[in-house]
């Protein structure tokens, strides 16, 4: 049962999955490092997005990959927009509303979705969907590596931008302390809405890698959402690196729990781990406070 | 809870007399959902709106009451009415549980949020794969009425066990606003650190509330299940009637004694009445469900039984401005 050619196509599957999970909880944890919200519209956010892949493809014969330029400035643009006109407005400063707001967003999305779209699933087709490419025992699909390559690819830029652009730098001081940030000049409502902004940008390039080899439907977003802040809580919330390792290492937990439960109880390990670091660790892996 | 008590057996004996009274079925079904989803959010509301504890899985003990009701009939071969009260004790058992793993460790806010509803999706994904419940094919309750068995030949039986529970739940309430009990349970919502600092446990209070909360859901679930005869595991544990409990609640007004039933039955003629103008246009009720919570926390944040003391006080300013 433990033999190489099982076990490492397996992690393989896990480690491509989990660099796309990586990204979506990157958003996530920015949200959360900056707003201190946990975004309950992640998932349908992430639905939004491969909703706009997929019309891009079957309307205007876009291909996913080149779709990037199109839809993370779109996706970015919603949540700035998002942030600066609805979630802040609605907050009046108690946490509890914004859960409450970004709850009534998803279920205004996903609701939307379903009356344009029906309950269908929907896939795409390109010309490389079913291409595979072998590594070592593994013969893994080109749209999973290039998903793998492309989700790792976007969040090294989103390390850049924080940690090298002013605007990272505005990020991180509204971050630490927001009242001083605000002395010191820093928009704080523009830095809100830009983090927000930023992050589902970040859902938006994970929809171009993802829908080649996925599908989307209006309720897609509430499978990865759960994960996402499984990772998100497993990282240490608002922790980058954190997030990233645990994306990975959540992807390959799924794969090898579908291997040895079967594929109905594959996410059950990852709710185990989701409630076990919740009640024993809450400050995750590398988070720094309690 | 004295003063309160009045105006909860008026509205019984009012509701009584209204099922009586109709005979059209479209408006019996509408009495009976607009009081199964008034319980719900009457449930949510002992734990979310007194306690503070926002759970967004409560589908969880709804999910248990359905699954236990329907497996102790079909497979322990037990009557309806006990295991009434068998899925009410343990949806309060899960509760306590539940609620004792989270406030053990401090879980409080967002992270309490986020457990109930990892709590629920187990659950949901436990009942997909298990084969007492049937899998994702679910459970059906063979049809036999009569009212041993709970089941009842028109909607009005149901209404009236429902609204049993409804008033039930409003006598928890009004005990809740007026006993030391939730007077602590209230202590802890506002602030818990202070609530500690003189005297109150919050791990045993909040628990309390859990398990009460709990119980109610899992009677609404075996209800469910009389009701529609069949249950599955998306119906029992998904996010539907998770949201549907806590937008209930929280439009109503949190922490008040009619808000939820306000919110329920306002949600409930919205729901319908959007269903009879857009025809069976599928997720308009629930966009607009969502619209309307995002409107709520936004412009009413003490929901609509704020906006009635809103009015009073803004009342009582214009008249001290004008005299004084």
């Amino acid at each position: 049962m433990l033999e190489f050619s099982i076990l490492f196509p397996s992690i393989l599957g896990g480690l491509t999955t989990g660099a796309v999970y990586a990204l979506i909880a990157l958003g996530l944890t920015l949200i959360y490092g900056v707003l201190h919200i946990i975004n309950f519209a992640h998932g349908a956010a992430l639905m939004v997005a491969l909703y706009a892949v997929y019309l891009l493809k079957s309307h205007f014969g876009i291909d996913p990959y080149l779709a990037l330029p199109i839809v993370v400035p779109g996706m970015f643009a919603l949540g700035y927009a998002l942030q600066r006109g609805v979630i802040n407005r609605a907050s009046h400063g108690k946490d509890e509303n914004i859960l409450l707001v970004t709850l009534g967003i998803s279920i205004v999305l996903e609701n939307l979705a379903l009356m344009a779209f029906k309950s269908d699933t929907r896939t795409i087709e390109t010309a490389y969907t079913l291409s595979t490419v072998q590594i070592g025992p593994a013969f893994i699909a080109l749209p999973k590596l290039v998903a793998f390559g492309g989700a790792l690819v976007a969040s090294t830029l989103l390390l850049l931008i924080v940690h090298r652009t002013d605007l990272g730098r505005a990020i991180r001081a509204v971050a630490k302390e927001k009242q001083g940030a605000r002395l010191m000049g820093i928009d704080v409502d523009h830095v809100y809405a830009m983090s927000f902004g930023i992050g589902l940008g970040c859902l938006g390039a994970a929809a171009c890698f993802l829908l080649p080899a996925y599908y989307v439907n209006p309720q897609v977003g509430s499978g990865f959402v759960l994960v996402a802040f499984t990772i998100v809580v497993l990282g240490g919330m608002g922790s980058f690196a954190g997030a990233l390792l645990g994306g990975l290492l959540i992807g390959v937990v799924e794969s090898l729990c579908g291997l040895f439960l079967g594929e109905s109880l594959g996410q059950i390990g990852i709710f185990a781990i989701f409630i076990a670091v919740l009640l024993f660790r809450p400050q995750g892996l590398f988070g720094a406070r309690a | 809870m004295r003063r309160d008590l009045p105006f909860i057996v008026f509205f019984t004996a009012m509701m009584v007399e209204t099922i009586g009274v109709l005979d059209s079925g479209v408006w019996i079904n509408f009495v009976a959902m607009a009081l199964f989803t008034t319980l719900l959010a009457q449930a949510w509301n002992l734990l979310g709106g007194f306690g503070g504890q926002f759970s967004f899985g409560h589908a969880l003990f709804f999910g248990c009451g359905a699954y236990t009701q329907a497996i102790l009939q079909l497979s322990g071969g037990l009557g309806a009415w006990p295991a009434l009260a068998l899925s009410v004790a343990l949806a309060a058992a899960v509760g306590a549980a539940v609620g004792a793993l989270s406030f053990r460790y401090g879980l409080r806010g967002s992270y309490f949020a986020l457990a109930s509803l990892a709590f629920a999706e187990v659950f949901r994904i436990g009942a997909l794969s298990l084969d007492i419940t049937g899998g994702g094919v679910g459970l059906m309750l063979p049809l036999q009425e009569g009212f041993s068995r709970l089941q009842f030949g028109s909607r009005k039986g149901y209404a009236l066990v429902l609204l049993a529970f409804v008033a039930a739940a409003l006598v928890v309430s009004s005990w809740l606003r007026h006993s030391r009990f939730g007077a602590q349970l209230q202590a802890v919502r506002d602030n818990e650190d202070a609530a500690r600092a003189v005297g109150v446990d919050p791990f045993t209070v909040k628990l309390r509330a859990s398990m009460m909360s709990a119980a109610f859901m899992g009677a609404a679930g075996a209800l469910y299940l009389q009701m529609f005869q069949y249950i599955d595991p998306a119906i029992a544990f998904g996010p539907a009637i998770s949201v549907e409990a806590l937008v209930g609640a929280i439009v109503g007004g949190m922490g008040t004694l009619w808000g939820p039933v306000l919110g329920a039955v306002v949600l409930h003629l919205l729901a319908e009445g959007t269903r009879n103008l857009f025809g069976q246009l599928p997720g308009l009720n629930m966009v607009i469900y969502g619209a309307v919570l995002v409107l709520i926390v936004t412009f009413l944040p003490r929901g609509l039984a704020g906006l009635g003391r809103s009015a009073l006080v803004a009342f009582a300013a214009w008249r001290e401005r004008r005299h004084g």
